[in-house]
């Protein structure tokens, strides 16, 4: 890659921050990749952040000790940041900038590709439509994930969004295929398989550790790959690793037509990072401290989800990120939202009660839920049932509201049958312990609404109520 | 042709030295892909530049091209039923499927033109000088520029021909001949000339009961939807992109999901349009600058989208804007400002943001066009306020140009009752105005329902909060009545599922008589209350339930004829003497 590269030795000018100022005495193009050499001889990435006839300023993606301004060198790569991308990448560990930290050699390069991505035409994506089964009921039943969505979880110190993630890629499905990432081979029906892309932002060791042996266990490291940025990495290249992950992940995903499920974790870090980088930059700062193009920033990763039409792969997004102070109007959950599609939140009392998964039910949501559920794609009366459970538990929990004021005995009866669903719905719908099947998840919803009168059950039509509930539900009173 | 070397670069802004002036908001191309850029700020030395594009890799000593006009789009009867980024450039299918800088226009292709007008005729501005065959078969007038008149010296001879070639020469009082094509470039900045605007009088009908009947919008006027994340905006948008009685949709996604989008795209030339039924996307255009697109050029998308919605009106045509979101458009702004420099106001926004506002929702209009016909352009705008705060300055400031509001309720939402629009807090200017339509569409008592409606609503809202303190058993019947009644209006009026077959679309025939059946159910009930009847036996009359459901379940008008006939004799039997009840609210 530095077979075109220019080198300028001792023009270095000025360090302020993860910022360095050379003096331009060669072409070079704006958000081009260089790199910084120390006296250490260590080699350091960086990015072209502003350019004019005198100097370059160039942004560090990782840390300035020990650079200084009389023996530091500076290589202009004349292109931007790129990724070497082939075959072979499955099964290996990276660190946050794209080189193989497993001990094993680089990756053969079939291709260089840009680290930031390109924005893919909306005319050229395909709509999301192919339901995933992950195993999961609040997901499933309630908030579907379908191929190509980028479906977060909203999460807090402590909670288990972790092993959350885990789950999903270890059961996550075709609705009524066999296959799953974590089955060896090639499957009949979709012979282009799984593979399972993990970006460590700024995680702990442990995190990082777990996932990769979670992934041993079920079998499925070797259609894993890792990017790894602990948290002892540098800040700036925490910016760099979710990129470099994605960029595997559209190769493996639309060149080689696998089905990709892309888990990034922690997005709160990434934000962090981008703060700091932009403080150092000395850039006028929007809602609590975070730089004004951090929707922007943001939608350049997220938006790197998608089928394409013409093309065999997916790309599907998890997203964790840990809510400041559970604070779900904080910019980071805040902005997150308003990109993806979507959101599973996790609820810190449901963690307590050792409910698990504990999925705020009536603050998650998935925008493609529409486009694969329903008839032709899982349950014709599974839309229905899921708007029925949603409307029934937001009166549930109105009656909580109700019942800690004036007594459980002081409310209506209709009401007291409503705490009852309430619980129910927690215990019995939502908190599980393995896996279930889309129609055991239906099944578990349709349990737990025979506990309210069907005169209730006004999302659902007579028909739906008969099939499903039995006369005795339809009479109630 | 002005040219000035690139002196610095940094993000989406680009300084530069010029060799001979340039004009403020002129066009420029950048670097040898020849970005797309506007000259923002001007001295004597020194130019700068907001590139509409990736800048990656460009270098000083660039060169800056202008070619003295200011940044437009060519406007064309070619642009309906196509999709188009934010400065009106085709996005086509075919290729590669992802965006890069500097990609080149397509060329779109020919259309049937037939010349109304002959050599020695005269060409006044903005009238049209010949007819053109659009996509769906539909027959639209070629327009004349707004600032060009003269005499016709030649006229092309029926045929097809692309929207760049010459087809009508002009000579102008001057004695200057100038060649007119099918399209004709707009400043995207300008609103387009009218012979004169006038009074909107008639409701942009959306199908949507919530806003026909209760927070109507009218053709002309602008309304915006604020909304924090997952309450539908954008799903409303659609619905009303689908099923709005507008002749032309122009719909910008302006910073929001691909994902979506593509959805959208996948769906309108599958889904019939209502009043041709010919496929919707026949009547659409589509301006797509998803949020990982050139943020600058997000800027120009809702300006690009109100010139194309003026272009169509000007035609004689009911054009409805979607804007998709007014925020990620304020972000931008608020971005490009922020490199350029200047002092952050409010939240970081420009101080300009305000009047930037009202030059987008003052372009709503309906006017009489240059050539006499009647047109409108109905602004919708969807914002996203950070954290749902609806004090934050996009919304505040929306708030004071627009004539509807329609608030999107968190707690609506989260029970899946869609629309989530709040009755209460959400408000439209327009209902007087719109009133005698209303009379003259199957409701002759309009306003008196629709008040008596909100309040109910009003007094559930009152009731509601202290049943919370008390429990509901504890207030009087009368007061549990009005929470029965309110809920009726809620779930069988103002709750309507954008994914029924049925009720995705509520014709005005149809929202008058759903809201003729829940009227006469509540007038019963109270009738029934003053004979001693308790709320709660109300709530078990069985077409009680089945008006609760009547949205997704009831169709036609004899269906309605029967449920009214049921409501009367499930009153009857509840030992109420029939025929006390005054006929109020029905007129039948």
């Amino acid at each position: 890659m530095s077979g075109l590269a220019v080198e300028l030795a001792g023009g270095l000018a000025r360090i302020d921050g993860g910022l360095l100022f050379f003096e331009r005495t060669a072409t070079v193009g704006y958000n081009e990749a260089v790199e910084v050499v120390g006296d250490d001889g260590r080699t350091r990435l960086g990015r072209v952040a502003a350019v004019d006839e005198e100097r370059i300023v160039v942004e560090l993606l990782e840390s300035t000790t020990g650079l200084a301004l009389a023996t530091t060198r500076v290589r202009l790569l004349g292109e931007p940041l790129k990724l070497a991308v082939g075959p072979g990448m499955l099964g290996r560990t990276f660190n946050g900038v794209g080189e193989a930290i497993d001990g094993g050699p680089p990756v053969a390069a079939a291709e260089m590709r840009r680290v930031e991505g390109l924005a893919i035409k909306p005319v050229a994506r395909a709509a999301p439509s192919e339901f995933i089964e992950t195993g999961i009921t609040a997901i499933d039943l309630l908030d579907s994930l379908v191929r190509g969505q980028k479906l977060p979880i909203f999460s807090g110190g402590g909670l288990p969004h972790d092993q959350i993630a885990i789950d999903i890629v270890c059961h996550a499905r075709l609705a009524g295929s066999a296959e799953r990432a974590t089955d060896g081979g090639s499957g009949e029906g979709d012979a282009a398989g799984f593979a399972i892309c993990f970006a460590g932002i700024g995680i702990p060791h442990d995190t990082a550790e777990r996932f990769r042996w979670a992934m041993e266990q079920s079998g499925a490291a070797a259609r894993t790959l890792l990017f790894l940025n602990l948290a002892s990495d540098p800040p700036a290249q925490r910016l760099l690793a979710p990129r470099v992950a994605l960029t595997a992940a559209e190769y493996l995903a639309f060149t080689e037509g696998r089905h990709v499920l892309v888990v990034l974790t922690d997005m709160t870090n990434y934000c962090e990072a981008l703060r700091e980088v932009s403080a150092g930059h000395g850039e006028i700062p929007s809602r609590k401290g975070y730089p004004g193009y951090l929707y922007s920033d943001l939608a350049s990763l997220y938006e790197r989800a998608g089928r394409i039409r013409g093309l065999p792969g997916s790309l599907t997004q998890i997203p964790i990120l840990t809510m400041p102070g559970d604070d779900m109007s904080h910019p980071i959950p805040d902005l997150t939202g308003y990109i993806t599609e979507g959101q599973i939140v996790l609820d810190r009392d449901l963690a307590r009660r050792s409910l698990y998964p504990p999925v705020k039910v009536l603050s998650s949501l998935s925008r493609l839920m529409k486009e694969g559920t329903g008839a032709g794609f899982t349950h014709a009366d599974h839309p229905a049932l899921a708007t029925q459970l949603y409307a029934s538990y937001a009166r549930a929990v109105q009656a909580r509201v109700l019942a800690s004021v004036v007594g459980e005995e002081g409310v209506s009866e209709i009401d007291r049958g409503y705490l009852h669903f309430g619980d129910t719905f927690e215990s019995k719908v939502i908190a599980q312990t393995g896996p279930r099947s889309l129609a055991e998840s239906m099944a578990a919803g349709w349990n737990a609404l025979r506990l309210l009168p069907g005169a209730e059950l006004h999302r659902l039509s007579g028909a739906q109520i008969a099939a499903h509930l039995g006369p005795t539900a339809g009479g109630g009173k | 042709m002005n040219l000035a070397r690139v002196t610095w670069v940094g993000g989406p802004v680009v300084r530069a030295r010029p060799e001979a002036g340039f004009a403020m908001r002129e066009a420029v191309r950048v670097g040898e892909a020849g970005l797309l850029g506007e000259v923002v700020r001007l001295e004597r030395q020194e130019i700068v530049v907001q590139v509409y594009e990736e800048t990656t890799g460009l270098a000083p000593g660039a060169r800056v091209v202008g070619n003295g006009s200011p940044l437009a789009v060519r406007l064309s009867p070619g642009l309906l039923g196509r999709i188009f980024d934010g400065l009106l450039r085709p996005l086509v299918v075919a290729g590669d499927p992802f965006v890069h800088a500097g990609t080149p226009a397509a060329v779109a292709p020919p259309l049937a033109f037939t010349p109304t007008l002959r050599a020695g005729d005269h060409l006044a501005p903005g009238h049209p000088f010949g007819a053109v065959t659009v996509v769906g078969g539909r027959i639209l007038p070629a327009l004349a520029p707004p600032r060009l008149a003269g005499e016709v010296v030649r006229v092309a001879a029926a045929g097809a021909y692309r929207d760049d070639e010459v087809v009508c020469t002009v000579r102008t009082e001057g004695g200057e001949e100038v060649a007119v094509s099918l399209a004709h470039p707009w400043s995207v900045r300008e609103p387009r000339p009218v012979a004169a605007r006038l009074v909107p009088d008639a409701p942009l009908v959306t199908g949507q009961r919530i806003i026909d009947t209760f927070l109507p919008v009218a053709r002309g006027a602008s309304a915006a939807i604020p909304g924090g994340f997952g309450t539908g905006k954008t799903v409303l948008l659609e619905s009303l992109a689908k099923g709005c009685d507008a002749d032309v949709i122009v719909y910008v996604g302006c910073g929001e999901r691909g994902n979506e989008l593509a959805g959208l795209l996948a769906e309108l030339p599958e889904l019939p349009d209502p009043r041709t039924g010919g496929p919707l996307i026949e009547r659409s255009v589509i301006i797509a600058n998803t949020s990982n697109m050139p943020v600058a050029a997000r800027e120009a998308s809702i300006y690009t989208g109100v010139t194309v919605a003026e272009y169509f009106r000007d035609m004689g045509l009911n054009v409805a804007v979607m804007a998709d979101s007014t925020s990620r458009w304020a972000e931008a702004l608020r971005e490009v400002s922020g490199r350029l420099g200047e002092l952050p106001g409010e939240a970081g926004y420009p101080s300009y943001l305000s009047s930037r506002l009202a030059d987008f929702y003052e372009r709503a209009a309906r006017v009489r066009t240059l050539s006499g016909a009647e047109g409108s352009v109905t602004l919708l705008g969807a914002v996203s306020p950070p954290s749902g705060d609806m004090e934050e300055p996009v919304v505040v400031h929306t708030r004071r140009y627009v004539r509807a509001l329609w608030v999107l309720d968190t707690e609506r939402a989260h029970a899946r009752f869609y629309p989530a629009i709040h009755p209460l807090t959400s408000y439209s200017e327009e209902a007087p105005r719109l009133a005698a339509w209303w009379h003259a569409h199957g409701q002759p008592h309009w306003e008196q329902v629709r008040s008596r409606l909100l309040t109910l609503l009003e007094a559930e809202q009152r009731l509601a909060r202290m049943a919370r303190i008390l429990g509901a058993e504890a207030l009087p019947a009368a007061q549990r009545l009005i929470l029965v009644q309110a809920r009726l209006v809620n779930e069988a009026l103002l709750r309507q599922s954008a994914f029924s077959a049925v009720d995705a679309q509520c014709p005005p025939e149809r929202q008058a008589a759903m809201t003729r059946v829940v009227v006469r159910f509540l007038d019963l009930a109270e009738e029934a209350l003053a004979c001693g009847v308790a709320p709660e036996t109300m709530v078990g009359l069985p077409t009680y339930l089945r008006l609760l459901r009547m949205g997704e379940e009831v169709a036609g008008e004899e269906a309605f004829g029967a449920l009214n006939e049921a409501v009367e004799q499930d009153f009857v039997r509840l030992g109420c003497p029939a025929g006390r009840v005054g006929k109020k609210g029905v007129e039948r």
